[in-house]
């Protein structure tokens, strides 16, 4: 795909998204190269998930674009994965592991052909890179929150995206499905992917990411970790908040 | 006669199966309520236009009505000054009673009055004939039969987008399947089974068929195609064993229908092997007497070195330990001793080498 050799994955231009005419997103303008981890940082309600969800066209932009590889969303829907906070499906749905993970595959599918043979082999094979296949035929409302998280980043796996756009994937898991959602994001990226991915935990910046992208209604501060992660620019981010971190980026950059 | 009005039924259950059970999966149960009503109006005026209800009219009518109906409430709570649930139950009832209207005034002399469009009149649908390839059918028959094939074709056809826009609409549309072109297909399709099988079993029935075998079935199974699978079947069933019981009885099928669709649901909510009442109630007596067992034991093993012994393990002190009553207590006192994981000597509870092995493996965690 020719498309896909351009630098800059993703272009967000002037983005401006409002709720009931108050601003959560205010003239953002980010650009993220392929090939790098990017985490999307800021306090509770800096509108990290609004910057997700309107890149994906989700929620309506008030102003501003977005670009996909040079190309609006409308022609790279295909190209772009996204796995949502796990609170937004229904998890009561009569369905089994492996059968929420072949959906990854209905976009390659189109319209009224039934996945196969081969897609199911494909879920199973993404099942196995997040250490789920032992859960395939599971009904997923037997699933513990890790579980769900794993299921849903196998699911995107089978898309077999070029971007994939996370919300909180770490969100409530322990610390081995942590390492191992880390695992599979680090492969990804060694196929070339380029991932964003709503963070929380400041402690893992340093160690997970490429790039990061500080966040408070606007655009604090965004590049590469080491020169963007920095006391001053968190400072900015989480305004007074920050201070309570005694040891300051000291400690996080450890 | 007899045989005919059972096909119809089981015709215009199997067709109401299959939006029911995606109207249920999308938590819009309410929705096939609305939309079975609010045709009314659209039906009438269909009819008046040739004052026939073989023509498209009245299908074309309740359709542009559940539209209506339904763009009308979403626009409501869209507005987010009403909850969704609201939006339906207001929406609804006017456009129902605007039907009601328009039949009492402009169609009252002739065959379409409120108690056939709510009750229906199944027992007299084999009357209204049609030739067939040379064969006289009833006309209820056919258009049932065609509406079934239609979402049949539709549910076979398109059970992957339909699955995946109801589980997951935001995957859905970034997967290139607009959920909104598939709610609107889902609205397209409760609307015309409404309208089809509204005559023949009535606007209540035809609400007991969407959502009671799909209700009844979720609680029996977790896959998505054995729960429509299922949904025939008991759709079926109450169909066959409703005719038969109306006319046995003397009453109402569409009644009798809906009564024995109920008991199933009543039966599979008390009885499900995987989530019934019973079932649930058992599992949770069954964890109970297994921990109370553990825990007695458990203490009986902390308390089996000689010195405290007489007084830890007598069952004056067991009752005075444990807030359990004592019936209870003496209950699973003996269902260890059953069991061979305690013995009672001079009435002092020793535990057994068995039972010293069972304490600790349970306790293990």
């Amino acid at each position: 795909m020719d498309i896909l050799q351009n630098n800059i994955a993703i272009e967000v231009e002037d983005l401006t998204v409002a709720y009931h005419h108050t601003p959560v997103l205010w003239d953002i303008d980010v650009s993220i190269e392929k090939g790098a981890i990017s985490a999307i940082i800021g306090p509770n309600g800096a509108g990290k998930s609004t910057l997700l969800k309107s890149m994906l066209s989700l929620i309506p932009i008030s102003s501003g674009t977005i670009s996909f590889f040079g190309n609006p969303l409308k022609k790279m829907r295909r190209h772009v994965a996204y796995v949502p906070q796990r609170s937004e499906v229904d998890w009561d749905f009569p369905t089994t592991v492996v059968d929420v993970v072949t959906m990854g595959s209905y976009g390659a599918l189109g319209w009224i052909t039934p996945p196969g043979k081969k897609e199911r082999k494909l879920a199973m094979e993404a099942l196995e890179k997040v250490g789920m296949e032992a859960f395939a035929n599971r009904q997923i409302r037997e699933l513990s929150g890790g579980q769900q998280q794993r299921t849903f980043i196998a699911r995107a796996l089978v898309q077999d995206a070029s971007i994939y756009l996370m919300d909180e994937p770490f969100a409530g898991v322990d610390a081995a499905t942590e390492q191992s959602i880390i695992e599979v994001l680090r492969e990804l990226r060694a196929n070339g992917k380029t991932l964003v991915i709503v963070h929380h935990d400041l402690l893992t910046v340093k160690e997970y990411f490429t790039h990061v992208i500080l966040l408070n209604v606007h655009t604090i501060a965004s590049g590469p970790v080491h020169t963007t992660f920095t006391t001053e620019n968190l400072q900015k981010t989480y305004k007074g908040k920050f201070n309570a971190l005694k040891g300051g980026i000291d400690e996080l950059i450890v | 006669m007899q045989s005919e009005i059972i096909i119809i039924a089981i015709l215009a259950s199997l067709a109401c199966v299959i939006p029911g059970v995606f109207l249920l999966l999308r938590k819009m149960a309410l929705i096939s309520d609305a939309i079975s009503h609010a045709i009314l109006p659209g039906i009438v005026i269909g009819y008046l236009i040739k004052e026939s209800l073989n023509t498209p009219y009245p299908i074309i009518g309740a359709v542009v009505f559940a539209m209506i109906m339904v763009v009308t409430s979403e626009a409501l709570h869209r507005s987010n000054l009403v909850k969704p649930d609201t939006a339906i139950a207001v929406v609804f009832p006017p456009l129902f009673s605007l039907g009601v209207i328009l039949v009492s005034l402009l169609a009252s002399n002739v065959h379409l009055d409120t108690d056939a469009v709510l009750l229906g009149e199944l027992a007299f649908a084999p009357l209204d004939r049609m030739i067939v390839f040379g064969s006289s059918v009833p006309k209820s028959l056919v258009k049932m039969l065609i509406i079934v094939i239609i979402n049949l074709a539709v549910a076979l056809f398109l059970f992957k987008e339909l699955k995946v826009s109801t589980f997951d609409p935001i995957l859905s549309k970034s997967l290139g399947f607009p959920p909104t072109l598939l709610h609107y297909l889902l609205m397209l399709m409760t609307s015309i089974t409404a309208v089809g099988a509204f005559d023949s079993v009535g606007a209540v029935l035809v609400l007991a068929f969407m959502i009671t075998p799909a209700a009844t079935a979720l609680l029996l199974t977790s896959s998505l195609s054995l729960m429509i699978v299922l949904s025939f079947g008991l759709a079926t069933a109450s169909s066959v064993l409703g005719v038969l019981l109306a006319l046995r009885l003397d009453a109402g099928i569409s009644g009798a229908i809906s009564t024995v669709m109920g008991g199933f649901f009543i039966l599979a909510y008390l009885f499900s092997p995987t989530s019934g009442m019973v079932t649930k109630m058992r599992n949770k007596m069954r964890i109970k007497n297994e921990y109370a067992l553990s825990i007695v034991m458990y203490h009986l093993l902390n308390h089996s070195t000689a010195h405290d012994m007489a007084r830890e393990c007598s069952f004056e002190h067991l009752a005075d330990q444990f807030s359990y009553p004592e019936r209870y207590l003496k209950k699973i006192v003996n269902k260890a001793i059953e069991k061979g994981y305690v013995e009672e000597t001079n009435a002092v509870f020793l535990i057994t080498e068995k039972g010293k092995n069972e304490a600790i493996l349970r306790t293990d965690y």
